[in-house]
């Protein structure tokens, strides 16, 4: 059943999918080349671009983990930008012990933002950030824990459809008002900023900016395949059968509350690699990023590009970011207009985003090569 | 028997031993409505067993109550004479071997009708098997198999949402077979029928009974009468009548209950 | 009278005796039985015009002193700001002729009131002006002066204002004063404020271990924050090698101190239910369009906080069209604004159920997404109109105030205003959803949508008003809401959570779920706060509700049974 051809279409199952990759790894690859050529050069890739791109990069990700959970097991996650939030403070917190002594106060160990507090001590929660790879795997352990723990009560007690939406945006926003404290030891207010080093690195070289970038795309890409993979196992088609028809599953003896954990959990630690990325290439990480508004703005990149096709979340989040960017540099006032005609025109006239319907068009010009799978994975084909 | 096993509880001896599902006085209430009432009925193994009773007599509620659904306020529930179905949740119940099929036909509608089989077929159901497993080529004859029962060879690739009513209906009862169930709870499986697909499902449904245990419900009195079966009816949440399809008929409480008083 | 005799005791100058004499003439002067042995009143204003100067331009301090004294004796409460001006350097007599005025000094001129007449009589250059000296001992015969003044002000609350600073400042000259008005008092408020000021000087000055101890006694009867304080420092004040007597004192105090502790505690979880209801009856507001949307429709309206915010913005036109064109009426534009706001909320609610939600019913989660566009492009809209700063409406008159209960516990009148308030909306809500032909239709529909059609319903518009309802009840909401908090573009998202939290706390589908779920949280989180902090215990209430939703996946009064699986 699996469709024929080159290996990477093979193991990826899907046209766009595999486009997306092949692009990915070129663009890792063409953009730090680009940016190094002389600044007359009708391929050269401005300074100010390569960080901006790395960041729509990480924001494709975190929208490809909210399509795991959304688009395959019907989880809306209104609070996802807690998990990329939480990875992005354990790189956060990395950085700012990498500092050291270079920061106001000059204090080897504490951060500028506790010395200013007059604290005495390192708080516990922060030991272990020094080294970059206990803060490396805390930026999945952090996020995962907490999807483990929140998704281990909400699916055993079948909290699904929009009740499981809104406790998951009660969940972020208590994040978002905790984190805002200034004895809860992140920053308060102002976050964590100011970073000098990644690994040694200056953060603000042209180097470091474009091997974050090349990291970016390459993890972006290793996410998607994951993801495929995922889908296209026994697991995907049980994870589908739970959207489409949740109780019937477990007629059929499966443990729903164990598939739509797993599911959870690993598009928790997506996210929280996606943050991790975000925040040495855009140099901050605060409190706002635990806002129920940033969260939900997370679905309408992933309704953008086609909910359950993986690859459209990613094309989403990035088209929707770039619009985000023009429009807020040229129109201020009418970003928020666009946004919100956006949410209402995709639902009502394009509910299955560009990727959705791109597939659908293909799939008419080509009904004979085109798979049926991948329109199969598709929420809301069928009614 | 292995009452070491979770979940697994020696009923008290009252006859449970020899069945495959027992029920005992179970009552389950509703904000005040009473569902089932002290509703006693069993099942011995590979009996066929039709279940009728009009509107908000309870049989879908009993079906939730023996399937982890719905979970009775008072009263017992045993299958296979010892395993105690009160304390256990869907999953497990279905792992138990009972199959349940539903009132409006419910196939994973964006899936192909393979794929809806290959979810059925009796399997570990764990997350990590669904993950690395692969279909072995046992697992594929089978589907053959079960493809050819239910007639639906030719559209193995289709999407299972894209099927008639009728066509539906028989992929669920093809996917209870790939459970390989021990008990089969069927509700109304001739619903939304035409007259030809009837006589198919009821077919069908013979020709599994003849393994397993099989409880029907159903409304269409001629469906049941061709199933020639032991018919039970249910009103206002107990039994009312027991017996052949002619005994319950001439039933004088049957009739002033289908008929109105 | 006795009043010859205080005049006498003058002639040895001693403070507290001049004032006991202050305040009986100004008891003499309130009460009109009195006022018949005053001088004639031309006679008495002439007097006072001279004492004034004296005060303002005498010689020397004596004379000042005296002025003082005699102007206390006068009673006459207008007095009351000629002092205080004296005493903050504002009082100035004119070099020319030494008329007397009180003067505001701003650049080098001042703006001139007759001190007796209280108008404004223009403006000066200062220097034309002297400024009325003042020292040490002259300034503490003007502050007793004062509260004894202020003593026997007219005005109750006055008095017992004046009661309550003595009670913070006790002074060893204001006992024998206190002793007469408690005499002349009868008016209940500023008699208790009186007894507690004077027990509260004797405490610390009488001279005998019995009368502080009886001090002791009627302090332990008021049972508010303030007798605490003063009780704790007290005993603290006593070390543990103090002479028997005192050590009496000590045991007294700490037992009353016990007794205030212990009413003081009941007081305070008064306050808190209080505070809890206030919170509540906000959430109330909040939810209940909701309720209506999300709980009986099963709408996820996440625009709801914009049609709070849009009643919001209505109050504030509407206040400011009294303001133009009825500024006389400007107290009722509030009652002017609940319709008004119910009826643009509820067309932008009709509005966007015909345009938008209609065709997403059944799939919820895109309703979702949709409506969280509509209050983006709402917030947006009242931004670009209204500009992106906080809107100022004005509470009217008879909203303002507060009712002082013992033991500390205050309640706004706005606060009471807002509880009725979301009382009756919900019970017109039930009302109408229970009693009326709509509420009937509006049943039927969200039951058996089907059914109903076929009984002639017209489901489409029963959904779009009923929908209206609850966008219409959001924006009554915002007229309350103005009343407590900002009047801003973002003023409904900082509802949005709290108010699904309501819902859904209390079980969706009931009205009766969200009062008892607005009222639970309002109190649950008024009685976290003293122990956590507002915004931990905001962050618990959220975590507890998380927890919650668990343990009962549908809520407190969740409804049971098939029609639930729908």
């Amino acid at each position: 059943m699996r469709p024929t051809g080159p290996f990477l279409f093979r193991a990826l199952g899907d046209v766009g999918g595999t486009i997306l990759v092949v692009a990915l790894l070129a663009v890792a690859v063409l953009v730090p080349v680009l940016n190094n050529l002389p600044p007359d050069s009708a391929f050269f890739i401005p300074n100010y671009v390569v960080p901006l791109a790395g960041k729509y990069l990480c924001f494709s990700l975190l929208a490809l983990s909210v399509d795991l959970v959304w688009g395959f097991a019907g989880i809306l996650s209104l609070g996802h930008g807690a998990f990329f939030a939480l990875g992005g403070y354990a790189m956060g917190m990395h950085l700012m012990r990498e500092i050291g002594t270079r920061g106001v106060y000059r204090d080897p160990i504490l951060p500028d933002f506790m010395v200013f507090l007059n604290w005495k001590e390192l708080p516990w929660y922060w030991y272990g950030f020094d080294s970059f790879w206990f803060a490396a795997l805390m930026v999945v352990v952090v996020p995962g824990a907490l999807a483990f723990v929140f998704g281990w009560f909400a699916f055993r007690s079948r909290v699904t459809g929009v009740y499981l939406s809104i406790i998951t945006q009660a969940l972020t926003f208590a994040l978002m008002l905790a984190f805002f404290r200034n004895n809860f030891g992140f920053g308060g207010n102002n976050g964590l900023t100011d970073f000098k080093d990644v690994l040694g690195f200056n953060i603000q070289a042209k180097s470091t900016r474009a091997a974050l970038f090349a990291m970016s795309a390459i993890a972006l890409a290793l996410g998607y395949i994951l993801c495929r993979l995922l889908i296209s196992s026994r697991f995907g088609r049980v994870l589908i059968a739970v959207r489409d028809a949740e109780s019937r599953t477990r007629f059929l003896g499966y443990r729903v509350e164990h598939y739509k954990l797993f599911a959870f959990v690993v598009s928790a630690m997506l996210a929280g690699i996606a943050g991790a990325l975000y925040v040495p290439q855009v140099g901050i990480i605060n409190p706002r990023e635990f806002s129920p508004a940033n969260s939900i703005e997370i679905v309408i990149w992933v309704a953008v590009g086609g909910r359950g096709t993986l690859w459209g979340a990613a094309v989403g989040a990035f088209v929707v970011n770039y619009g985000k960017t023009y429009f807020t540099g040229a129109l201020p006032e009418a970003w928020l207009y666009v946004l919100g005609a956006l949410f209402v025109g995709v639902t009502l006239f394009l509910p299955k985003g560009i990727a959705g319907t791109a597939q659908e068009w293909v799939g008419k010009l080509w009904t004979r090569t085109a798979p049926k799978q991948s329109l199969a994975a598709q929420p809301g084909v069928v009614e | 028997m292995n009452m070491f096993q979770p979940g697994a509880h020696i009923a008290p001896d009252r006859g449970a031993a020899s069945t495959i599902l027992y029920l005992d006085s179970v009552s389950v209430s509703f904000d005040g409505f009473r569902a089932l009432n002290k509703l006693s009925f069993y099942l011995v193994p590979g009996e066929l067993r039709a279940i009728i009773g009009p509107n908000g007599a309870g049989k879908t509620t009993m079906m939730d109550v023996i399937t982890g659904k719905t979970r009775p306020d008072s009263g017992q529930v045993y299958f296979d004479g010892k395993v105690d179905l009160t304390r256990l949740d869907e999953a497990a119940i279905a792992n138990l071997g009972i199959g349940r099929k539903f009132q409006k036909p419910t196939v994973f509608e964006t899936q192909s009708v393979e794929d809806n089989l290959r979810l059925a077929l009796k399997d570990r159901r764990s997350v990590a098997a669904a993950l690395f497993s692969r279909t072995s080529a046992a697992q594929a004859r089978r589907i053959d198999e079960l493809l050819q029962i239910i007639g639906l060879g030719d559209q193995r690739a289709s999407l299972a949402g894209l099927l008639s009513h009728g066509q539906k209906q028989w992929l669920e009862i093809g996917m209870l077979l790939a459970q390989e169930p021990r008990l089969l709870l069927v509700d109304e499986p001739a619903a939304g029928m035409t007259d030809s697909e009837t006589a198919t499902t009821a077919t069908m449904l013979k020709d599994i009974a003849r393994e397993r245990s099989v409880v029907v419900v159903e409304h269409d009195m001629e469906f049941v009468r061709s199933l020639n079966a032991k018919v039970t009816v249910l009103h206002e949440g107990s039994v009312l009548a027991e017996g052949s399809m002619d005994h319950v008929q001439n039933h004088a409480r049957v009739i002033e209950v289908y008929l109105g008083r | 009278m006795g009043h010859t005799v205080m005049i006498q005791a003058l002639g040895r100058l001693g403070a507290a005796a001049v004032l006991c004499a202050a305040l009986l003439a100004a008891f003499t002067f309130v009460a009109p039985a009195g006022a018949q042995e005053a001088a004639p009143a031309a006679q008495e204003k002439r007097d006072v015009a001279e004492l004034l100067q004296a005060l303002a331009a005498g010689p020397d301090f004596t004379t000042k002193i005296q002025a003082t004294h005699d102007l206390a004796l006068t009673g006459d409460p207008r007095l009351v700001p000629i002092l205080q001006a004296a005493l903050d350097g504002n009082l100035y007599a004119r070099k020319s002729d030494r008329l007397v005025v009180i003067g505001r000094e701003s650049g080098g001129m001042l703006t001139l009131t007759d001190p007796l007449e209280e108008k404004q009589i223009g403006q000066a250059p200062a220097g034309d002006f002297e400024r009325a000296t003042v020292n040490n001992r002259l300034r503490t015969v003007l502050q007793t002066a004062l509260g004894a003044l202020q003593l026997a002000h007219p005005d109750p609350s006055k008095r017992k204002a004046s009661a309550d600073a003595l009670f913070k400042t006790p002074s060893v000259e204001m006992i024998e004063p206190l002793k007469i008005a408690l005499t002349h008092e009868n008016n209940g408020s500023a008699k208790r404020a009186l007894a507690k000021a004077l027990a509260a000087t004797e405490l610390q000055f009488a001279e005998t271990g019995e009368a502080r101890t009886k001090a002791v006694a009627t302090l332990a009867a008021y049972a508010d924050p303030d007798v605490r304080a003063l009780l704790t420092g007290r005993i603290g004040s006593i070390a543990a090698d103090a002479p028997a007597e005192q050590q009496q004192l000590k045991a007294a105090m700490t037992s009353a101190l016990a007794d205030i502790e212990r009413t003081l505690a009941n007081w305070q979880i008064l306050g808190n239910v209080l505070q809890g209801v206030s919170l509540g009856s906000v959430l109330l507001l909040a939810a209940i369009g909701l309720a209506i949307t999300f709980g009986v429709m099963g709408i996820i309206n996440m625009a709801h906080g914009e049609m709070v915010m849009l009643g919001a913005y209505t109050t504030y036109v509407v206040q400011m069209t009294f303001r133009e064109y009825l500024p006389g009426g400007i107290d009722w534009a509030l009652l002017v604004a609940i319709p008004a706001a119910f009826a643009v909320s509820a067309l932008v609610g009709i509005a966007m159920e015909r345009g938008i939600i209609r065709f997403l019913y059944g799939r919820p989660l895109e309703t979702l997404l949709a409506t969280w566009g509509i209050s983006l492009v709402l917030q947006q809209a009242v931004r670009s109109v209204f500009g992106p700063t906080n809107m100022k409406v004005s509470s009217p008159a008879w909203m303002s105030g507060a009712i002082d209960l013992a033991g500390g516990v205050v309640l706004t009148y706005n606060r009471i205003w807002i509880v009725v308030f979301a009382l009756l909306v919900f019970g017109l809500l039930i009302l109408i959803q229970r009693r009326s032909f709509f509420g009937l239709q509006m049943r039927a529909v969200t039951q058996n949508r089907r059914m109903a059609r076929s009984m002639g319903i017209r489901s489409g518009w029963v959904d779009a008003l009923t929908f209206g309802l609850g966008s219409g009840i959001a924006g009554m909401a915002g007229v309350a809401l103005s009343q407590i908090d900002n009047v801003s573009p973002n003023l409904g998202q900082s509802y949005i959570v709290d108010s699904f939290m309501v819902v859904v706390f209390g079980g969706v589908g009931n009205l009766w779920g969200t009062l008892v779920g607005a009222f639970g949280l309002g109190i649950i989180n008024k009685f976290l706060e003293p122990y956590a902090g507002a915004v931990l215990g905001k962050i618990f209430v959220l975590v507890a509700i998380v927890l919650f939703i668990q343990w009962r996946p549908r809520g407190l009064f969740a409804l049971k049974g098939r029609a639930v699986e729908v």
